[in-house]
């Protein structure tokens, strides 16, 4: 088969910039499954939900989307406030997280996916903001505005979280309560508050990732089991919980994906994710970057 | 009781009902009844490895549609009877359970429980693009009017539907001989505590891996007559999440621990989603076992008959396990709730 330089080479960029994104969709879930193992599979439910919130603000108020998602952070902060609460209580503190709260998340992100499609129906949803239907070309190369707004705001996004957990006091202790919680308990700190504020930040991180995501293409309800694998699939690659692991492992599946698409034809999209899932749990569990 | 006992009693039931919806004379009843049977199925088979084991399956999806394609795989290729079908998707299912179990299961559990969402979506990409079973389209599948048994003729719904109570039947029976052997107790001992089982000589990986294959097998048979009763298979419907969910939802709400969890949970959840389709919308008709089945695992973390025993126990019953168990029973529950309280 005769490749041309030019959809080679456009193809790459488009992975890069695809996996920008999907390192904004996964960091949540480093922080929650990698750094605190809470298995958080309702995450995509709240980038979906996310999305809509940016859907409907948009739609009434012509504000741009990712505005809108930062505005939406506090409220996506205290829900997961909220739900860690609920966890801990039910599940976490009986000792229960295997099976009742794994059942927990997935209820969960059962009834968000059917109380957006009782409400906004199937249909397709997009925003309209002046970058949505630009692009750029550089010679060879195209860059569509689409996806190179949301990949530089994810890349910043992730910057200052790594800045958050490796230097200052709050983020450090995020990072010794995944290591020892009873040695943080004898530094006088509450694990369960740490956790809770941590949990909280994995949820607000959605607010921005379900921004991008309604910016990047246009969404509906179900959307978001699709991300499912590729969260976790990027998660574990990345080395569970290591930010810059995310990165990587991210960006190497948007490439992986991106190729898949160009060569293959899109309708193989889903597999590669979970294919490269069970490939790395089969053959290196511990992921790029692991501990 | 014992096990033959039970078998026969179970038996007696599943053709008391059959004769009584005959007797009904409508179809709707075998239709209903059907789907209800069939998550009996699914529900028993996904408890094996969920409530004995303590692992959770988000594929049951997965495996149903492995055991439905095979039917239309070989309604395309050679047209085989029913039974003979039930035995190829028990062994395909199984053997995809295995190895999925097989690559996961020596990780810790969520990886188990992540994996078996990807196998669904693997899976799905590749029925999607696998033209020769309908791919993205959906394959037909005309089922005949009616069969002839020896004795009796049936209408096909009435076939389908004996063939899924017999079904529900072994399911049951299988479950239930698992709960009272040294099987099930090593299960319980990787529910309760898999490091101290280990420790103690239990083959942990081994037994995780027969609950696997067993209930993806059990799996598997439940959607093997699926494409002709539904007629019309398409990936979307064959692989839809209302199966993980309702799969889950019906033992957690009827309690894990026992085999009568799954069957209560069943009969109510999907008597009430019968009613709730009919009466109001598919759509609300999922939300409502999404709500109770968070509700449930918040406030009844046993379920229906973690709130009934106690009661029942107190009455002089040790239903449901027999008078021999119950002190073994009770002592492991008492252990079971140290090791979980630290």
């Amino acid at each position: 088969m005769y490749v041309s330089a030019d959809l080679l080479v456009n193809a790459l960029i488009a992975g890069l910039l695809l996996g920008g994104f999907y390192a904004a969709v996964t960091v949540g879930i480093s922080v929650s499954f990698g750094i605190l193992d809470i298995v958080n599979i309702a995450h995509p439910g709240f980038i979906i939900l996310g999305s809509y919130i940016a859907y409907i603000v948009n739609a009434q108020f012509g504000l741009d989307p990712i505005v809108i998602g930062i505005i939406a952070l506090p409220a996506f902060y205290a829900l997961g406030a909220v739900t860690y609460q609920v966890y801990y209580v039910s599940f976490e503190k009986r000792g229960q997280e295997a099976l009742r709260g794994l059942a927990f998340f997935f209820g969960l992100l059962f009834i968000t996916e059917v109380m957006l499609i009782l409400v906004f129906g199937v249909d397709y949803r997009y925003v309209n903001a002046a970058y949505v239907d630009t692009s750029y070309s550089l010679g060879l190369i195209h860059l569509p505005m689409r996806m190179v707004v949301p990949c530089l705001m994810s890349l910043l996004m992730l910057a200052l979280l790594q800045l958050f957990l490796t230097r200052t006091f709050y983020g450090r202790a995020i990072m010794a309560v995944s290591q020892d919680q009873l040695a943080l308990q004898l530094m006088a700190a509450d694990p369960i508050k740490i956790k809770r504020m941590a949990f909280a930040i994995s949820i607000a991180t959605c607010s921005m990732a379900g921004a991008f995501l309604i910016v990047i293409q246009p969404i509906e309800p179900s959307i978001g089991r699709e991300y499912i694998g590729r969260v976790f699939a990027i998660c574990v690659l990345g080395g569970l919980g290591s930010i810059p692991g995310t990165l990587i492992a991210a960006m190497l599946l948007g490439i992986v994906e991106s190729f898949t698409a160009t060569f293959y034809g899109p309708s193989w999209g889903p597999a590669v994710s979970f294919g490269l899932l069970l490939l790395t749990l089969a053959v290196r569990p511990a992921g790029l970057l692991g501990r | 009781m014992r096990s033959w006992t039970f078998c026969l009693i179970s038996v007696a039931v599943a053709a008391i009902v059959f004769v009584l919806a005959r007797l009904l004379d409508n179809d709707y009843v075998f239709f209903a009844g059907y789907t209800v049977l069939q998550f009996v199925v699914l529900s028993t088979a996904w408890n094996i490895l969920g409530g004995y084991c303590g692992y959770v399956n988000f594929g049951t999806a997965a495996f149903f549609a492995l055991g439905a394609y095979s039917t239309v795989f070989f309604h395309k290729t050679y047209p085989l009877p029913i039974p003979v079908l039930l035995i190829i998707a028990a062994v395909v299912s199984g053997l995809v359970g295995l190895g999925t179990g097989y690559l996961t299961l020596r990780l810790r559990g969520a990886f188990f429980a992540i994996a078996t969402l990807a196998l669904a979506v693997v899976l799905q990409t590749l029925v999607v693009n696998w033209n020769y079973v309908g791919g993205s389209r959906g394959a037909y599948v005309i089922r005949p009017a009616e069969v002839d048994l020896l004795i009796l003729k049936l209408s096909y719904i009435q076939y389908l539907f004996a063939i899924m109570i017999l079904l529900a039947v072994a399911a049951l029976v299988i479950a239930r001989t698992i709960e009272r052997s040294k099987l099930g107790y090593g299960f319980a001992t990787i529910r309760d505590d898999e490091l101290a089982a280990e420790a103690s000589g239990v083959p942990t990986l081994k037994l995780k891996l027969i609950a696997t294959t067993l209930s993806g097998a059990l799996m598997g048979m439940a959607g093997a007559p699926f494409p002709y009763y539904i007629g019309y298979l398409e990936p979307a419907s064959a692989f839809g999440l209302p199966y993980a969910v309702n799969s889950i939802a019906m033992p957690m709400i009827g309690g894990t621990t026992t085999w009568v969890g799954p069957l209560i949970g069943t009969l109510l959840l999907g008597t009430l989603q019968q009613i709730a389709t009919v009466t109001i919308s598919s759509a609300v008709n999922l939300l409502l076992v999404g709500i109770l089945l968070v509700a449930f695992v918040i406030i009844a973390p046993n379920g229906i008959v973690g709130l009934v025993q106690p009661h029942l126990r107190n009455m002089g019953w040790s239903w449901p396990r027999s008078s021999k168990l119950k002190a073994s029973e009770s002592a492991s529950a008492a252990s079971s709730r140290s090791t979980r309280s630290t």
